[in-house]
């Protein structure tokens, strides 16, 4: 009786998963359908693959290239991720490392500007970009995003970083290593699972931003979900295109995310759960 | 951000130490303030600036007109009827969204800390919707599900004779809610699953040998484990979702009276160009922010000071 009850719920959750995958998976198939196949009630699953949908998104025969926007949006996260890991690494390492007093004030001060919404600044950021002529500038972008994504850094690197154990710390000075021989000898191997995760979560996070995006750039800067909110209005005629356009831009994250699926929740939760 | 009153570098409260203490604690210190004053000087800046101009009557197109008027903008939206009905807006999205995906979330979660063949694959599927781009979330669900003529939904109801629907005109804000529902599952499966694994397993094995019961046990003892978890992914979801944007900007564009705070702030002085009004606004939602953000901060550090008291 239990083994079936288990079999059962082992079903149930299939069956869940397969539900909460079915847009996805629709989504990967109409954006392999001719437009003609794609807008058919009742839907068709057995209409004939083609390319023609991503032939359309990447702009072959006409139409807007989405490549200016995914090197922006490349441009934007990989950078502020590499500056964030610039501010982040230090900060972290005064932390857990090398407590400095009052270190979980410090802490919760990082956490607090994350509870900022965005849009409480975005109105001066907006004219001092505009007043300074940074407006439609991707750097303009790399450093919001660069503050949006260090308080989380900060947090999960204090907490991978204090996994280092003091003893071997320790142990390594007593037999003289000096400070950048420790940190590249005994911390770095250690931590640094830790800190790709971290990197990937901030490349997300920069990735899927829009409404900075959104409001500080224009035909030069554009980044990707500002590309795709050019589809808002479409209607339906391309549907083809609208779904390869939204899987192309969202397979880096859907990469990244699953490369780090157990670091995750770690980083999502701010450290908090482990 | 101005929410807690954090310190950020205590002096040396002992003026009688030898100046080489000092030299040492700054070293100390040294490595934190990159970070701490690009972060004081990246957002907090702007919010002070939001909170100066949210004084002054100004709109944008008449920058000469610009002049002081104190607490008249907060008047103004508190009073405008649009305005009252995007704070409505917003705290509905919130809440039943965040209810939504915890209760479906748990559930999920529930099921995945059991045992079961492919659990491993179960979980990638699950956790797929959080990961996809938010636009293209959004579109997917306007375009792609949601289309009367050829959306999913509609296609699958008449495969067996159901009613046909326009799913965004019929019940706007539901369709918003469904779609970060589907979103935000996953985050709360994936927090509560962590908590779940952090139980106690010998404390579950003696219940069981003491004869409780599935109910018992869930009731007793996971529940109450939980509440932590249960807290901080509410508080955590809230705080997210009370922001969103994309969504509604993607879904309905604030039509239909789905306008939350941030949609309304963009619209204020991105199509009306009143800053002021759109100031006071944006400052609104940042006390609204405020409550869920204090709760928020009391939760993750209790959670944190047991991990560093474990530690």
């Amino acid at each position: 009786m239990n083994a079936v009850r288990s079999k059962g719920l082992g079903l149930l959750a299939w069956f869940l998963g397969i539900v909460f995958f079915l847009p996805i998976a629709w989504m990967a198939l109409t954006s392999f359908h001719s437009e003609t196949d794609a807008a058919t009630n009742p839907p068709s699953f057995t209409a004939p693959l083609t390319l023609d949908g991503y032939r359309d998104f990447f702009g072959v025969g006409g139409g807007a290239s989405p490549w200016p926007s995914l090197i922006n949006s490349a441009v934007a996260s990989v950078s502020s991720t590499l500056l964030v890991l610039l501010l982040a690494l230090p900060a972290a390492y005064a932390l857990s490392i090398r407590r400095v007093r009052k270190w979980t004030d410090v802490l919760f001060f990082f956490l607090s500007t994350k509870m900022l919404p965005a849009v409480a600044g975005l109105l001066p950021v907006y004219l001092f970009a505009k007043n300074t002529g940074l407006l439609d500038n991707i750097w303009l972008l790399v450093l919001l995003y660069t503050s949006m994504n260090l308080p989380i850094a900060v947090w999960m690197m204090q907490s991978f970083l204090a996994e280092v154990p003091v003893a071997v710390i320790e142990a390594a000075r007593v037999d003289g290593a000096r400070l950048p021989t420790i940190l590249l000898r005994v911390v770095a191997p250690i931590a640094l699972p830790g800190i790709a995760a971290t990197a990937l979560i901030c490349f997300i996070f920069s990735w899927n931003e829009l409404l900075f995006a959104r409001v500080l750039t224009g035909v030069v800067a554009e980044t990707a979900p500002v590309f795709l909110t050019g589809f808002i209005t479409s209607q339906g005629l391309f549907l083809a295109k609208v779904c390869a356009a939204s899987l192309v831009i969202s397979l880096p994250v859907l990469a990244a995310g699953f490369a780090v699926q157990d670091k995750l929740v770690q980083g999502l939760s701010l450290g908090a759960v482990k | 951000m101005t929410i807690t009153t954090p310190v950020v570098a205590t002096p040396v409260r002992a003026p009688a130490k030898p100046p080489r203490n000092r030299v040492r604690a700054w070293a100390t210190r040294a490595p934190l303030l990159p970070a701490l004053v690009f972060l004081i000087a990246v957002t907090q800046l702007p919010f002070v600036a939001t909170v100066v101009i949210s004084l002054f009557d100004w709109n944008a197109l008449y920058p000469d007109a610009r002049r002081f008027t104190g607490l008249d903008n907060y008047r103004q939206v508190l009073t405008d009827p649009d305005l009252r009905h995007s704070v409505w807006t917003t705290a509905l999205l919130t809440a039943s969204v965040v209810i939504a995906s915890l209760l479906l979330g748990l559930a999920l979660a529930l099921l995945l800390d059991r045992r079961f063949k492919g659990r491993g694959i179960v979980r990638t599927l699950l956790i797929a919707p959080f990961l996809v781009v938010p636009v293209a979330a959004a579109l997917l669900w306007k375009h792609v599900l949601y289309n009367p003529e050829y959306g999913l939904l509609n296609g699958l109801l008449s495969y067996v004779g159901g009613p046909q629907r326009d799913w965004i005109s019929g019940t706007p804000l539901l369709a918003v809610e469904a779609a970060l529902v589907w979103q935000w599952t996953p985050f709360m499966m994936l927090i509560l699953l962590a908590g779940l694994q952090s139980r106690d397993r010998e404390q579950i094995e003696a219940a069981r040998v003491d004869g409780a019961g599935d109910w018992q046990v869930f009731r007793h003892l996971t529940l109450p484990h939980l509440r932590r978890y249960l807290e901080l992914g509410a508080l955590l979801g809230s705080i997210h979702i009370v922001q969103n944007f994309d969504a509604v900007f993607t879904i309905t564009s604030g039509g239909l009276g789905t306008a939350n705070l941030p949609y309304t702030v963009y619209q204020s002085f991105y199509q009306a160009h009143e800053n002021g009004l759109a100031s006071a606004a944006g400052v609104l939602v940042v006390i609204g922010s405020l409550v869920i953000a204090t709760l928020a901060l009391r939760v993750v550090s209790s959670l944190f000071r047991e991990e560093v008291s474990r530690a």
